[in-house]
């Protein structure tokens, strides 16, 4: 019963909804219309009418203003976000470089690979070969610790990071923009560790020392990759955490540099007529790492669209509001512009206009909230590695664009039965009284 | 002298409920061209039911109105308010200035709705407001000007546009004696000099003394014009 009664009032809902979408897209299209005649043929109310109307009104329109500013900067700072762990994950790795995982598995962690097929595929012909005359391979053990943050005040606040061996090749491999300290000695429990964790990790500081796996290691290097992902990473050698972590002689993925850009097609149809490597699937570096961003980069953007949504209903009834109140207030100085000959259409699309303005005039209040939130550096858990991503906020023309349109598409959906009523006034009631 | 206004066996029934309330019952009419009249009688006679008729903001129950040889009748809602913008101007009790806008800006309004450029609409204004004496005032805000000093600016909105008539609608109802006195003769002068056609509504014997004929409203129906006692 219910069920019944969810399943009916969310069809309703779903129905309602597509309405109105749909109701608000085609009265778009004939206000587009009406929009044009007007402007085309001069006939529209001057626009310093809305302008001055909406300022004088200053607190109403101010408390509306400042809701629908704030629903734009949300939508807003949910595109930056997306937008900002897209880049942080596409940002990782080279293009120039193929990553070898074992076939079926999503990421590192779940991957498994033994020392000769790294052997085998650093003397593939599609290899590229390094100074000292050995094809540029190296093997990669990916192992999640979990770390409690600094300053935390339980032992339930901390993540899972991402502890990556590398070989003697590792960072020929992936050089890091910028490396304040140095590269850890092979056989040492030396470590690097990626820029973003530096003072969030206990001991995550150059020239200090983290505890996992049961030892102490020394942090010799702090490594900037340009907001990479390997920016929240800890690096050490491979054979040291293959003992430490008990994984020997297993590691997780092999990374090589591609000899050319063909080399990684002939390279795929080898390995699958290889009984050693046909068990492994190989991919672009950089492609391994946008595949990792996009189930969380949909779901901030799902739930921040969501939650957006919810917000844009309130800035909209809002909006409407605040019109219908200007509408009612300004009945007789509507009635005198109709009177004085100016058409109905004049009336409806000057009160849309009104609307927009309003609204446009919130989104440049909403974008410099967003500009503000450029300041600030955010970090999430990536939920297909576990492990924590940091990532910066960036306004881009693309989105402040988007944010326009948006703020525009609420203007218009709150402001056009109070258009419609103003155009449709009786001329006679409207100009009467006092 | 051929009439510029034609009511013609004009009726207009108001409904509330099923009640038919009989408001205008029959009205004859004809103003001629140049002329000015003052239409009186008690209130809810149908003085401003009549004149909104005229001035094609509102339309008979049954009957023709033909303004300027044309009948206005059934023309479309668009079609009168082109129509409204070309012929009619208006002057309302309470001034109805769009706060927002300057005394230039109000008056500039109506010319907004022809063909004139900037400079021509500008020139247009100032002739207006010249007219009724406003033109220090042309940046100034409805509301910091008087009463009689809105009207004048209400009045030279009305003329800009040189409309075929002026309609008024009791435009001294919310003046002092001095204020009104000097708008009936500014009414006066335009009718004299600039030979408007004027319809003013008014309760005001005084007011009604400044027209040229005097039609009084009775129950629906127009009695015997008169001349005022000058
Ligand atoms: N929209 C309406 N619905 C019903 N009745 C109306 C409506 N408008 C006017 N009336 C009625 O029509 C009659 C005439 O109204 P009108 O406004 O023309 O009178 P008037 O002569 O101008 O009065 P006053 O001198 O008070 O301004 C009145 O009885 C009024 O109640
Ligand atoms: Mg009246």
């Amino acid at each position: 019963m219910t069920k019944l009664v969810t399943i009916a009032v969310g069809a309703l809902l779903g129905l309602g909804l597509t309405g109105a979408v749909v109701g608000l897209v085609l009265s778009l299209l004939v206000i587009l219309v009406l929009g044009i005649i007007v402007l085309a043929s001069g006939e529209g109310v001057p626009m310093i009418y809305n302008i001055r109307s909406l300022t004088q009104r200053g607190w109403t329109t101010g408390v509306t203003a400042a809701g629908l500013a704030l629903v734009v900067c949300i939508f807003a700072v949910v595109l930056m976000t997306t937008n900002g762990v897209r880049t942080t994950l596409k940002a990782t790795g080279s293009s120039e470089n193929a990553k070898i995982l074992r076939k079926g598995t999503q990421n590192e962690i779940q991957s498994g690979m033994l020392p000769e097929q790294l052997r085998l595929l650093g003397a593939a012909p599609e290899t590229a070969i390094g100074k000292d005359g050995h094809g540029l391979a190296s093997a990669e053990l990916v192992v999640l610790i979990y770390a409690v943050k600094q300053n935390a005040k339980s032992e339930e606040d901390g993540t899972n990071l991402t502890v990556r061996g590398v070989g003697p090749l590792g960072l020929e491999l992936h050089p890091p923009h910028a490396l304040d300290g140095s590269m850890f000695k092979a056989g040492s429990s030396e470590i690097m560790v990626g820029k973003g964790l530096v003072g969030r990790y206990p001991g995550a500081r150059l020239g200090e020392k983290m505890h996992f796996a049961r030892r102490d290691w020394n942090v010799v290097g702090v490594m900037d990759h340009g907001g990479s992902a390997y920016d929240a990473e800890i690096w050490g050698d491979v054979d040291q955490f293959e003992d430490a972590f008990q994984r020997r002689p297993a590691f997780s993925s092999v990374t090589l540099k591609l000899k050319d850009a063909a080399a990684l097609q002939t390279l795929r149809t080898r390995m699958e007529s290889d009984p050693q490597l046909n068990t492994l699937e190989v991919k672009r570096e950089v492609d391994y790492w946008s595949a990792q961003s996009e189930q969380l980069s949909l779901f901030v953007q799902y739930l921040g669209l969501f939650v957006a949504a919810i917000f844009s209903f309130g800035a909209i009834l809002g909006a409407m509001i605040t019109m219908y109140a200007q509408v009612a207030a300004r009945t007789r100085e509507i009635g005198t512009l109709r009177a004085l000959g100016f058409q109905q259409r004049a009336v409806l699309v000057s009160f849309v206009i009104e609307s927009v303005l309003l609204a446009l005039g919130s989104a440049a209040i909403g974008l410099i909230g967003a500009t503000a939130a450029q300041l600030l550096r955010f970090s999430t858990v990536n939920w297909q590695t576990f492990s924590e991503v940091s990532f910066h906020l960036h306004l881009t023309p693309g989105i402040v664009f988007a944010s326009i349109v948006f703020a525009m598409v609420m203007g218009y959906a709150g402001g056009l039965l109070p258009a419609l009523r103003a155009s449709r006034l009786s001329i006679v009631a409207a100009t009467k009284g006092g | 002298m051929s009439a510029i206004i034609e009511v013609r066996d004009v009726k207009k029934t108001y409904h509330r409920g099923n009640q038919p309330i009989p408001v205008l019952d029959g009205i004859q009419l004809s103003i001629e061209q140049g002329a000015f009249e003052a239409l009186m009688g008690p209130s809810g006679s149908g003085k401003t039911t009549l004149l909104n008729l005229i001035a094609g903001i509102d339309r008979p129950t049954s009957g023709q109105v033909i303004v300027g040889g044309e009948d206005i009748t059934h023309f479309s809602e668009g079609d009168l308010a082109t129509w409204r913008a070309r012929h009619v101007g208006f002057i309302f009790q309470f001034y109805n200035l769009l706060p927002v806008l300057t005394a230039f800006q109000n008056v500039e309004l109506p010319l907004l709705l022809t063909k004139l450029g900037k400079a021509e609409r500008q020139k247009r204004v100032e002739t207006a407001l010249r007219v009724v004496g406003l033109e220090d005032r042309m940046h100034h805000y409805p509301r910091e000007l008087s009463g009689g000093q809105e009207q004048r600016v209400a009045i030279a909105r009305a003329i800009v546009t040189d409309p075929t008539i002026l309609v008024a609608d009791e435009p001294t109802g919310d003046l002092d004696r001095k204020s009104a006195e000097e708008i009936l003769k500014l009414l006066s002068l335009l009718n004299t000099k600039f030979n408007k056609t004027i319809v003013m509504v008014t309760h005001d014997p005084a007011a009604a003394q400044a027209a040229k004929i005097i039609r009084r409203l009775d129950k629906g129906r127009l009695a015997e014009e008169t001349r005022p006692s000058a």
